[in-house]
């Protein structure tokens, strides 16, 4: 199994993140060798088996539907780095669902 | 003060006899660690303003006045929580995490935050943004990781006990690189609620110390149900400390053939050495296998990947944390925050988890690991069938040099070999140290059913009792 | 050339609950920004979710209410996407398994009954809102952020634009009857997707999608839908391709504008949430919640129509509500006669709301005066002209009818005791009046109930008075 750079690039652009032009050449080897070990589970013959995804001893969890006010929106706004009249404030949007 | 020849217990005495006040020990740990941690690195905040609870009952609550070292991915309320990143440089949380409060009911007091590698991805401690901890037997050493900080501050005397984290091994690995105790509970053993997530269905709290009945102390105080975490079990907590002085006969340990051949020479002798301490002793030893070990690794990295590239996806500049300058858009505040905030570790993981997520990707990895994670399971739920514990060894080899793997992700990959399995299956599984390899620790593991944590403190303590390596100084510590 | 339309639906519904889906956080309309909010809905680091039962039950009560099938096992999924109202960046949902699949509605059009199929709902949580600001800025309120959502997927099955809208009047009479939200578009606690495609009658493959996202109204729904239809018609007549893509109703000019072409699905790399176990629904639980449903709209008509004697048209206008429809039950159990509550209510009670552009739950009349006045008027106390009146002022002012018809002496004088003594001295003034009447002047008692009526000031029982004066005239 071989990654290219432009999926490299693809998956980048899916995580918001972005790597200059040298970076992206050792990258994509790095993510070739990772993603080829990955790869080793396809020799495993997993035919009806179930998927794990969760370890938990508890299923069907509720909390009761009971209104919490939490005091203080000064706290929860005190780390944004930029704010307007109670808002957050970020630069303009452009699209949405730019999620190529 | 230094904690080297200290515990819980002889401490609480101290404290109740008068011979010491709560206050002058906040004091002496805070002082002592400015000094042991020019050598070692082994903190990111310490709180110089440190003071113990108030009306301080020492009767009551062992743990009462007693500092504890918290791993940096804890969030506590009103002291900067970073998780050794730079995306979380000025993170000041508003709450607590469960463990917090309930170590803040039991009066325990509170130094500091420990270092890590950066959001717990790393082996080593070097994945920090805040410097590569030392290791107190060899400061040219690494203390492991990811709880390297936690580790290294017990090791060396800075604290009795600390919170770690672990979702591959992160406690296990560093304790047996620092020659100490350190236990991975059962997966909902301990609320996450305030554990910054790596990855959400193998990440658990747990706890590192010298001694392996202060692990148990500690454990009492954090485990338990939480209605703030949906995945913590509602099972009654044993008191841990009740299976501590006791004798291992009858008791049936599996050793896996996979696990031994892994490690050879010296490491091998000396994992073998305690497990032919627990046969003498009366234990059942059976030799056992688990056929899928070869593929814990690739396993592990798809599914704690996934998790992790969408639980730091919150981390984008809009809300908290490290937002970029210079940004002309919405698109740039995303990409410019998360390629400067994140490092190098971290950024890999997430590209791996986004890919193995992806769409056409992820039936051959994230779906295909998740369906060898059940075949992992059903290893180790046979096993258990007839047996009470696994044993073996924490890692293949013990600390290497700082700088000799961190440009190998995959040979680094591969150190959480022998730790990662516990993970997948939810089983408790801890690290007591075993003897010396060249110089340095050696862990020997242990692992029993869900929930089981009493077979696992049995065996610790019993291993403990034995070879008295508590009595060792580490090295790196002697002038 | 003949096309037929394929039209699907995707209906969110704010379901009604006090807190927020995974967090303790109050729900509110309107409240300042981001003061309804905690470090759950701000996705702090190292929080989880915990799921509010009330949604799982309201959810079921919808699922129930469209025969639709709940599955046994459902699980919580993530859809990672990154923006500023989605503060995980990514939103919890239902991918995999879903609430509840395979249910269907009936809706009536142009006389003929059709079944559409509801393919999936399913639970998730509501994102926060952006207000984009003329500066060069977005602001972000995180109020909204958490609030329960179950959204209901239509199968394809709608052929036009009156299908599709009868379709949704029907979804949301269902849902409004369950109680399950508030079903109002103009606050979002409904909000319609659509998307439609088209193929030459005859053809099996389905045509190019195109969907249509957050419309204003169920007019907006048929007028974006049906100028849709013509619109890719003509595509295709000119030898055109249809794209897929999304396209936004413009309110003004009446047409669908292009908003952004699709190049293949978004990928929302969705997997299974590890913070929340699964969930395993009892049967048991699922035959309590349906003992709890409340009577649905098909049942109600049943019980005006079979029960109560009203017209089918006026029951279905009574029905066009959950509130009209509990008013007139509950002016009926105060012991209002069906027939002329349903008269009040159509006529009177509408006619004021839609005259003062206000919602039933905003007037001071309550269905216990209503049923008082219907019952007065029923005995004869008041007649139907004060009747008139009397509700003005209990719509008005809230007044309670009895007694303000007391207090202004309005009580209707039936008693022959004293109108009798009336008559006689009328009869005795008037001889004029019996000759006329005696020569088969009918008219004539028509002068003389006149006469009562002004000297008692209207307030005498024309039915009594008529009768006595017929008693009174056969005797002379």
């Amino acid at each position: 199994m071989k990654i290219t750079k432009d999926e490299i690039n693809h998956v980048a652009a899916l995580s918001r993140l972005e790597f200059g032009e040298d970076e992206i050449d050792k990258f994509t080897e790095q993510m070739g060798d990772i993603i080829n070990m990955a790869h080793q589970l396809a020799e495993v013959d997993t035919e009806g088996v179930p998927e794990t995804v969760q370890v938990v001893d508890r299923e069907t969890d509720f909390r009761e539907d009971k209104p919490e006010h939490w005091e203080s929106r000064a706290e929860l706004m005190k780390n944004v780095p930029e704010k307007a009249d109670g808002f957050i404030k970020v630069p303009v949007i452009i699209d949405k669902d730019d999620n190529e | 003060m230094n904690y080297l020849n200290e515990n819980i217990d002889s401490l609480n005495k101290k404290l109740q006899d008068g011979e010491i006040t709560a206050e002058d020990l906040a004091k002496a740990t805070v002082k002592n660690i400015k000094e042991t941690d020019k050598k070692i690195n082994a903190w990111i905040t310490v709180d110089e303003d440190a003071k113990p609870a108030e009306d301080l009952d020492f009767a009551k609550n062992k743990l009462a006045g007693i500092p504890i070292a918290i791993k940096d991915n804890i969030i506590t309320n009103g002291m900067k929580t970073t998780a050794a990143s730079h995306i979380l440089y000025n993170y000041m949380p508003v709450y607590d995490a469960t463990v917090i409060s309930k170590l803040k009911k039991a009066q325990a007091t509170f130094v500091g935050k420990t270092n890590m590698d950066e959001f717990a991805m790393g082996s080593s401690t070097e994945h920090s943004y805040y410097g590569a901890t030392h290791n107190p037997w060899n400061l040219d050493k690494v203390p492991g990781g990811s709880s390297g900080g936690s580790a290294a501050a017990v090791a060396s005397g800075e604290v009795v006990a600390a919170l770690g984290s672990d979702t591959g091994g992160s406690i296990r690995q560093p304790a047996a690189f620092n020659g100490i105790f350190g236990i991975k509970p059962t997966y909902g053993r301990v609320s996450r609620w305030g554990l910054i997530a790596f990855g959400s269905s193998l990440d658990q709290i747990g706890v590192m110390s010298k001694r392996v009945k202060d692990s148990a102390e500690v454990l009492n105080v954090i485990a338990g149900p939480d209605e703030h975490d949906a995945t913590v079990s509602e099972k009654e907590v044993p008191d841990f400390t009740s299976f501590l002085g006791q004798d291992v006969k009858g008791l049936r340990v599996a050793v896996p053939k996979e696990y031994m051949d892994a490690v050879d020479g010296e490491m091998h002798d000396v994992i073998q050495k305690q497990i032919d301490v627990l046969k003498d002793a009366g234990a059942i030893i059976n030799e056992v296998s688990l056929p899928h070990t070869k593929y814990v690794v690739p396993t592990y990295y798809i599914v704690a990947s996934s998790e992790a590239s969408s639980n730091l996806q919150r981390y984008d500049g809009i809300r908290y944390g490290y937002r970029a300058k210079d940004t002309k858009n919405l698109l740039d505040v995303y990409v410019k925050s998360r390629s400067e905030g994140f490092g190098e570790e971290v950024k890999r993981r997430i590209m791996l988890g986004s890919f193995a997520l992806s769409a056409g990707a992820y039936d051959e990895f994230f779906k295909k690991a998740a369906q060898v994670r059940t075949l992992i399971c059903r290893d180790f739920e046979k096993i258990f069938e007839e047996n009470d514990v696994i044993v073996g060894p924490t890692t293949t080899e013990p600390a290497f040099g700082i700088g000799e793997e961190v440009s190998d992700p995959i040979k680094m990959y591969n150190n959480d070999l022998l730790t990662i399995s516990a993970n997948l299956a939810g089983i408790p599984a801890a690290s007591v140290p075993a003897g010396l390899v060249d110089g340095m620790p050696a862990g020997f593991q242990i692992m029993a059913k869900r929930f089981d944590e009493g077979n696992v403190f049995k065996v610790a303590d019993f291993i403990e009792r034995n070879n008295k390596f508590y009595e060792k100084t580490p090295t790196g510590m002697e002038d | 050339m003949n096309f037929k339309s394929t039209i699907g639906l995707e209906v969110h519904f704010e379901l009604k609950t006090k807190s927020k889906i995974f967090s303790p956080s109050p729900v509110s309309y309107g409240a300042e920004a981001n003061t309804e909010t905690n470090v759950i809905d701000w996705a702090m680091p190292g929080v989880l979710p915990r799921l509010n039962k009330d949604v799982y039950r309201l959810g079921i009560m919808v699922a129930l209410a469209t025969h639709s099938h709940i599955l046994p096992v459902t699980h919580f999924d993530r859809k990672n996407y990154f923006y500023p109202d989605n503060p995980k960046a990514y939103q919890i949902t239902q991918f995999f398994q879903p609430l509840a699949r395979d249910g269907y509605i009936e809706v009536e059009v142009r006389g003929k009954k059709k079944r559409i199929g509801i393919h999936e709902m399913h639970i998730e949580e509501d994102a926060g809102k952006n207000t984009h600001g003329a500066n060069g800025y977005s602001y972000v309120d995180l109020n909204r952020q958490g609030v329960p959502l179950l959204e209901v997927v239509s199968e394809p099955d709608m052929e036009d634009p009156e299908e599709a809208y009868a379709y949704l009047t029907k979804l949301r009479q269902i849902v409004q009857f369950t109680g399950a939200s508030d079903v109002k578009m103009e606050e979002g606690s409904m909000r319609v997707d659509t998307n439609i495609s088209i193929r030459p009658a005859g053809q099996e493959k389905l045509g190019t999608k195109v969907e249509m996202k957050n419309l204003n109204s169920f007019d907006h729904v048929r007028r974006s839908l049906a100028y849709e239809e013509k619109r890719q018609q003509q595509v295709l007549l000119s030898g055109g391709r249809v794209q897929l893509s999304t396209r936004r109703f413009d309110e003004a000019t009446g047409k669908t504008v292009l908003e952004r072409v699709k190049e293949g699905d978004a990928d929302y790399r969705y997997f299974p949430e590890p913070d929340i176990a699964p969930y395993h629904i009892k049967q048991s639980w699922i035959d309590e919640i349906a003992e709890s449903l409340p009577e649905s709209p098909f049942e109600r008509r049943k019980r005006y129509v079979e029960e109560y004697g009203i017209k089918e048209y006026d029951a279905d206008v009574i029905l066009q509500t959950k509130e009209s429809s509990d008013f007139y039950d509950a002016a009926v159990a105060a012991g209002a006669d069906p027939t002329l509550a349903a008269n009040w209510l159509n006529t009177q009670v509408n006619g004021y709301l839609n005259e003062n552009q206000v919602g039933i739950a905003d007037i001071k009349l309550t269905p216990e005066h209503l049923a008082e006045m219907i019952k007065m008027i029923k005995d004869g106390t008041i007649s139907s002209k004060i009747a008139k009146k009397v509700f003005k002022e209990s719509i008005e002012n809230g007044t309670d009818p009895k007694k303000y018809v007391e207090d202004k002496g309005m009580v209707q004088l039936s008693d022959v005791s004293v109108l009798g003594p009336m008559v006689t001295k009328v009869v005795d003034d008037n001889p004029q009046s019996v000759e006329d009447f005696k020569n088969g002047k009918d008219r004539a008692i028509g002068f003389l109930v006149g006469q009562i009526m002004k000297q008692t000031r209207g307030k005498a029982n024309p039915k009594v008075v008529n009768q006595l004066l017929n008693k009174e005239l056969q005797s002379r």
